[in-house]
């Protein structure tokens, strides 16, 4: 939940270049096929949860992880994207499917 | 709810309720009736047999969770956003803190372990919501949703032709309004807050929830500007 802070050090601050790692999913995972390996960027940081994919299994989902809203342009998810390319999907992401990358500068 | 093994049906034919019930535990879930013999039917039945006779979930729990249910309609999300838009300082704490200022200001209890994000629309962004990986809603407040919500092709496209799924709606968008899709994929529920149409002004804020549809809540449509 959002009452605990997210550890100081560890969270990707707002902007940040990223890219969903495409790696083999956990039994419950919540990171959707359609992102993984898709470039984006944090838009948000939300705290520190409970680990879903142990959750699902009546583990107590140690260590928590820390969940982002992570931004991602259409026109880079979707080669043939047809809507404008102003247009953007947001989705849930935990920690450890993200990693930093370089970004463009803007 | 009472515990009198209150039976609904639905399908005209009665059962004998003179004499005692041969089975005294768990009335039966709504559909039970319809003869459905299916794995995951009685796999169901088994369960919500087992947790009652356990004594872990009594049938009166769960019925009374089942009307808690079905009592909670968008009419609340409508007198949010109604609130939203004629009380700056409740839009600033809704925005900031969503359960807070909702539980607050309009006297409710709802408490839940997910977290509550409301997403403005602006004249430059469009907010629509999906899960796509299985049907996450916020029902606290806008109830149980509607069936296109969790069907396949709906999760399936509005992630990858937005455009299209908003125009089947009925809401078509400029292309320089940005359409953001956000997929509640983990432990966040989305309410949209859709912009105030013109030729509201003046109007009180029970007129103005009453424009306030449970899909442009959602972003699959905006509120039209009233009729005169």
């Amino acid at each position: 939940m959002n009452a605990i802070p997210p550890r100081t050090g560890h969270a990707l601050a707002p902007g940040a270049t990223v890219r969903i790692l495409k790696q083999p999913p956990e039994a419950h995972c919540r990171t959707p096929y359609y992102l993984r390996g898709a470039k984006g960027e944090i838009a948000e940081v939300r705290g520190l949860f409970r680990d879903p994919s142990l959750l699902a299994f009546h583990k107590p989902g140690l260590p928590m992880r820390i969940l982002y809203r992570v931004k991602f342009k259409q026109v880079d998810v979707w080669p043939n994207y047809a809507g404008s390319k102003n247009d953007t999907v947001v989705a849930d992401i935990y920690e450890h499917w993200i990693e930093a990358i370089a970004g463009e500068t803007k | 709810m009472s515990g009198s093994h209150h039976h609904d049906h639905h399908d005209g034919h009665h059962h004998d309720h003179g004499k005692p019930h041969s089975h005294p535990h768990s009335p039966p879930a709504p559909d039970d009736d319809d003869g459905y013999d299916r794995y995951e039917v009685l796999l169901q039945t088994a369960i919500r047999e087992l947790l009652d006779e356990k004594g872990i979930i009594s049938a009166e729990d769960l019925h009374r969770q089942i009307d808690y249910q079905d009592s909670l309609t968008p009419a609340i999300g409508g007198k949010i956003v109604a609130k939203a838009w004629t009380e700056p300082d409740f839009k600033k704490k809704l925005l900031a803190d969503p359960l807070k200022a909702i539980n607050e200001s309009f006297e409710l209890d709802i408490t839940t372990p997910l977290d509550l994000v409301v997403l403005e629309n602006t004249p430059q962004v469009h907010n629509v919501v999906v899960c796509t990986l299985c049907s996450c809603y916020p029902r606290m407040l806008l109830g149980i949703p509607p069936a296109w919500y969790k069907s396949l092709d709906y999760r399936s496209r509005v992630v990858n032709e937005p455009r299209k799924v908003l125009a089947e709606f009925g809401t078509v968008l400029p292309d320089d309004v940005e359409v953001r899709v956000s997929d509640s994929t983990a432990d966040l529920r989305f309410l949209v807050l859709p912009n105030r149409p013109a030729g509201t002004d003046g109007m009180t804020q029970v007129q103005l929830a009453a424009l306030v549809s449970r899909d442009s809540m959602i972003g699959t449509a905006v509120v039209p500007a009233p009729k005169k």
